[in-house]
């Protein structure tokens, strides 16, 4: 006889999101490369909040560029480690706005990481940040070993 | 009560393409919250007109010189612009704009006359 397995009630607290689809889609991405990184880019509703990056180069620099507007400068961290740059951050809600009625809820609030492997050498001590009209702008002075270095060759 | 009912508009006007800013409406009880997110933008770059029923934002960015080339680029170099519709209830002559890192906030309160207001009754 079969015995009686106790129904259990759904729990929303055991529900872990859209972790196992974004899982999935990090699957197919790595299938795909390049041609589905930028569609999933463009959604944000299974990754959370995934906000721009640019990087350039000069002689001198690397500059990495990321549009986070709204935050507090206290909210954001910037750390190297091993040829890596990583900007994470928290984005919070308005607490005034808590008991007003929504109308529209598009900007999305919460956390965000990036790891950038960063292509040449950089001078650790040297590296500034500046954050101005929601724009953070990290400017990394390459390492001198790193920069083009003219050589005088002469024939004897 | 319908409010600010978003206003559908073309992205592309006058040969210039824009982007649209995601914002937030909030309903209080002196009248609406609104806040769009247009990193990029500074005081200077915000333009926002009033006409009849409709409030049109637009925000320029800053001629951005990023020195050296770009080894990788996601952001979408173009200004941001969104239309609106309000709320009939709002007074439009106490409309006020805040600028704070890239969000623009727009207060939009409601004219006294449309407010809940409790009579007395002697």
């Amino acid at each position: 006889m079969n015995s009686l397995a106790r129904w259990q009630r759904p729990e929303f607290s055991a529900w872990t999101g859209f972790g196992r689809l974004t899982n999935l889609r990090e699957e197919i991405d790595r299938l795909f490369e390049a041609p589905l990184a930028e569609l999933a880019r463009s959604s944000q509703l299974l990754s959370g909040w995934n906000p721009a990056f640019d990087v350039y180069e000069d002689k001198d620099n690397l500059y990495v560029r990321a549009e986070l507007a709204g935050m507090r400068k206290e909210d954001i961290d910037i750390s190297l480690h091993n040829g890596s740059l990583s900007i994470s951050g928290e984005r919070k809600a308005d607490e005034s706005l808590k008991e007003a009625e929504v109308y529209r809820a598009e900007r999305f609030f919460g956390r965000f990481q990036r790891t950038i492997t960063l292509p040449t050498p950089v001078s650790v001590n040297k590296i500034k940040a500046q954050y101005k009209d929601g724009v953070l702008t990290v400017t990394l002075p390459k390492a001198e070993e790193a920069k083009p270095r003219h050589i005088d060759v002469t024939v004897s | 009560m319908k409010a600010l009912a978003q206003h559908e508009q073309r992205n592309r006007e006058q040969g210039t393409t824009y982007l649209s800013p995601e914002v937030n409406i909030f309903e209080t009880k002196d009248g609406y919250v609104l806040e769009a997110e247009m990193p990029g933008v500074s005081k200077d770059g915000l333009e926002i007109t009033l006409e009849g029923t409709e409030i049109t934002i637009t925000g320029n960015r800053q001629a951005e010189q990023m020195p050296g080339e770009a080894l990788f680029q996601e952001s979408i170099n173009a200004s941001y612009r969104r239309v609106f519709e309000l709320d009939p209830a709002i007074d439009t002559t106490k409309v006020s704009a805040k600028m704070e890192q890239g969000v623009l906030t727009l207060t939009l309160p409601k004219s006294e006359r449309v407010k809940p207001r409790k009579i007395t009754v002697d």
